[in-house]
């Protein structure tokens, strides 16, 4: 495929509001997860819940979008000069050249919870005011960043549980390369809601305490909730040394478990591979690589035997989520932007919380933070129905 | 850039009185009335049995749209990349999961939860057809239809390959029902080739309109399109049915219609 840039690009976090926090969290491997206190939450568990954000409210015009997933995204556009960056991108192309693609699993069903415990006794219909497409809708939160970025080119959202905003890349390039549009918004926003807490609960899949990816000891994963944006542009002659280009995407399917990965994680190293080829690199190229890393056993595990096979065994990795917590349908982009901001730091971020590396894994799981000459890292990230996606990125210089 | 091309090489479809492609393109072409009937959705046989059971609405009609077109081409799925397109997933199960998390105790069967993620159907296409290219699970709301259709005809042009597009809706129970009310399920799935390909029903270009979308001519086949979703791509399956070349609007989002030229296709 043909590099883009993302030209520009935003996250937030348990980590912090915009890039300098998350870099600064990172630098100083600060954690984000919290014990729970989210709603009427009663699980001993902890969260990566965004500070303040029952605090932000929407401007009146985009009130019908009014969720806590579309305050996040709010909070999320208005760092970094984001939508300064977007304001610039439709001024050049036309607001209709430029598409929006964005992952989200639970979108604004936080609303729809506290609806339900609303409901009329006799009828049993939800309250008045109870918005739909607004809210409750999986397209609100591309629906909702289209008209707060004044964009009105193609747009969707991507659905995919966990792989969700790592695939919005994928699909955002191939419009693209098509000539559907000239430049793409994507990202992944989730938040905090009862259906995904109490969800991985009944699966027993939520650790307690903060969770610890690749450890021996895992015991699940804590729940985070972020939002991550880019801009990806057609890369022109014109680049800094610094600016972030996306090389490659992979995605695959694992067509055996909706909540399992197969142990040998052969649809993980299939995305990897294909996202290798899409880029025409080796995999001795890749210098660092951004885990999936949920922190259960079995996900761990299979990943671990998949970039062994594609990567071998000694290139530096990490998980992020034991800083930020699982962030769902957004973790892919969080990771993908935490990627972003460790080629231009040139530091790869060590994963926290995980004190003993499984020795049964073989990998280089880096602990510590590490600065290091780094030109081309990977990000996984995997979901539920067996949905890989794998994306590449690299710096320009 | 020259315009997104592709060719329909088969159809599955599933929706109220259309119960499969052969009789709905009768009745799409006017050569039979159409006439009121509930969608049976058949078991999902193309499971394993333990996942038989755990499957919904959305899962049922998906395989079997997806499979009626796959068979009627006679192209193996486990071959294909596939997209799904819905406007909510399965309904039944969102409002079973709302309801268990306002009940005192909040106990979630695990199954129900792994089954409320919106590629839960993508998710089962593969464990029924052993399929492990790429999926893709989108939502656009009422513009679902369209949007599933760009990223295909997108994944055509680039990957140069087949593609088999599933569009589907279900419907929610109440109290849902009531702010979203989508009278039935409906699945179409239509299997996309690079343009030239031989065999196809036809040849499909993109372009664009703000002109109103085509509606139906019969008032219950315009009763469907305008309330469900996935129907929004009727007057393009009427099209198909009737044999004719021409074009073809379909709502997307806002003032925007996906404007499709139809013409025979080159090479059949």
């Amino acid at each position: 495929m043909s590099p883009l840039a993302l030209t520009a690009f935003t996250a937030t976090s348990a980590l912090g509001r915009g890039l300098a926090a998350t870099l600064d969290s990172l630098r100083t491997q600060r954690s984000g997860l919290a014990p729970c206190s989210f709603e009427t939450v009663t699980l001993d568990t902890c969260v990566g819940a965004v500070a303040e954000l029952d605090a932000v409210r929407l401007p009146p015009e985009l009130s019908e979008y009014d969720c806590r997933n579309n305050r996040l995204a709010w909070l999320a556009l208005a760092q970094d000069d984001f939508g300064e960056s977007v304001a610039r991108c439709a001024a050049r192309y036309a607001p209709q050249r430029i598409g929006v693609f964005l992952g989200t699993s639970t979108s604004g069903i936080l609303e729809t919870e506290i609806a339900y415990r609303q409901r009329d006794p006799g009828s049993g219909a939800l309250p008045a005011g109870f918005r739909y497409r607004g809210a409750h809708n999986t397209f609100s939160l591309a629906a909702f960043t289209q008209r707060a970025l004044a964009l009105a080119g193609p747009a969707a959202v991507i659905s995919c549980a966990c792989s969700s905003s790592a695939k919005v890349f994928a699909s955002a390039q191939r419009a693209i390369a098509a000539g559907l549009i000239d430049a793409a918004v994507v990202g992944g926003v989730d938040s905090l809601c009862l259906t995904t807490l109490y969800g991985f609960h009944s699966l027993q899949l939520v650790a307690r305490t903060p969770c610890r990816p690749f450890d021996a000891a895992r015991d699940g994963i804590s729940i985070g909730e972020a939002a991550a944006f880019a801009l990806l542009e057609r890369a022109d002659a014109n680049l800094d040394a610094d600016d972030v280009l996306l090389l490659g995407t992979g995605e695959s399917s694992d067509a055996w478990h909706m909540s399992t990965p197969p142990p040998d994680g052969r649809g993980a190293r299939a995305a990897m591979l294909q996202a290798l080829a899409a880029a025409a690199l080796e995999p001795g190229d890749i210098d660092y690589i951004n885990f999936h890393g949920t922190g259960t056993a079995s996900n761990d595990a299979a990943e671990a035997t998949a970039v062994a096979a594609v990567l071998g065994r000694d290139v530096p990795g990490s998980s992020t989520k034991g800083a930020t917590g699982h962030a769902l349908g957004a973790a892919g982009a969080l990771e993908a932007v935490i990627c972003a901001l460790a080629l231009r730091a040139q530091l790869m971020p060590g994963g926290i919380n995980t004190s003993a590396v499984d020795p049964q894994l073989p990998i280089s799981y880096l602990r510590e933070n590490r600065t290091a000459a780094l030109a081309r890292v990977m990000s996984n990230s995997f979901g539920f129905g067996g949905s890989n996606c794998c994306l590449i990125l690299a710096r320009a210089g | 850039m020259d315009t997104l091309q592709a060719c329909i090489a088969s159809v599955g479809i599933l929706g109220p009185g259309l119960p499969d492609w052969p009789t709905a393109a009768r009745v799409l072409a006017g050569a039979a009335p159409w006439e009121a009937a509930p969608v049976l959705l058949p078991q999902p046989v193309a499971l394993p049995s333990a996942e038989r059971r755990r499957t919904g609405a959305a899962v049922r009609l998906t395989l079997a749209v997806g499979l009626e077109a796959t068979a009627s081409a006679a192209i193996d799925p486990s071959l294909l990349p596939a997209v799904f397109s819905s406007s909510g997933g399965d309904g039944q199960n969102c409002h079973e999961i709302c309801e268990a998390l306002a009940s005192a105790d909040r106990q979630l069967s695990p199954t129900r939860f792994h089954n409320s993620v919106h590629n839960a159907p993508a998710g089962y296409w593969g464990i029924a057809t052993g399929a492990t290219a790429a999926t893709n699970s989108l939502c656009a709301h009422d513009a679902s239809f369209g949007a599933g259709l760009l990223e295909a005809l997108c994944q055509v042009r680039v990957e140069r390959r087949p593609v088999l597009f599933i569009a589907y809706d279900t419907s929610y129970p109440q109290p849902m029902r009531s702010v979203r009310p989508i009278p039935a399920e409906f699945g179409v799935a239509l299997l996309l080739a690079p343009p030239g390909s031989a065999g196809a029903l036809a040849h499909i270009a993109l372009g664009w309109s703000s002109a109103p979308a085509d509606c139906m001519d019969a008032a219950p086949l315009e009763q469907l399109r305008s309330s469900i979703p996935a129907a929004r791509g009727l007057p393009l399956l009427a099209r198909l049915a009737r044999g004719a070349a021409g074009p073809v609007r379909i709502e997307y989002l806002d003032g925007a219609r996906i404007a499709l030229e139809v013409s025979h296709a080159a090479g059949s």
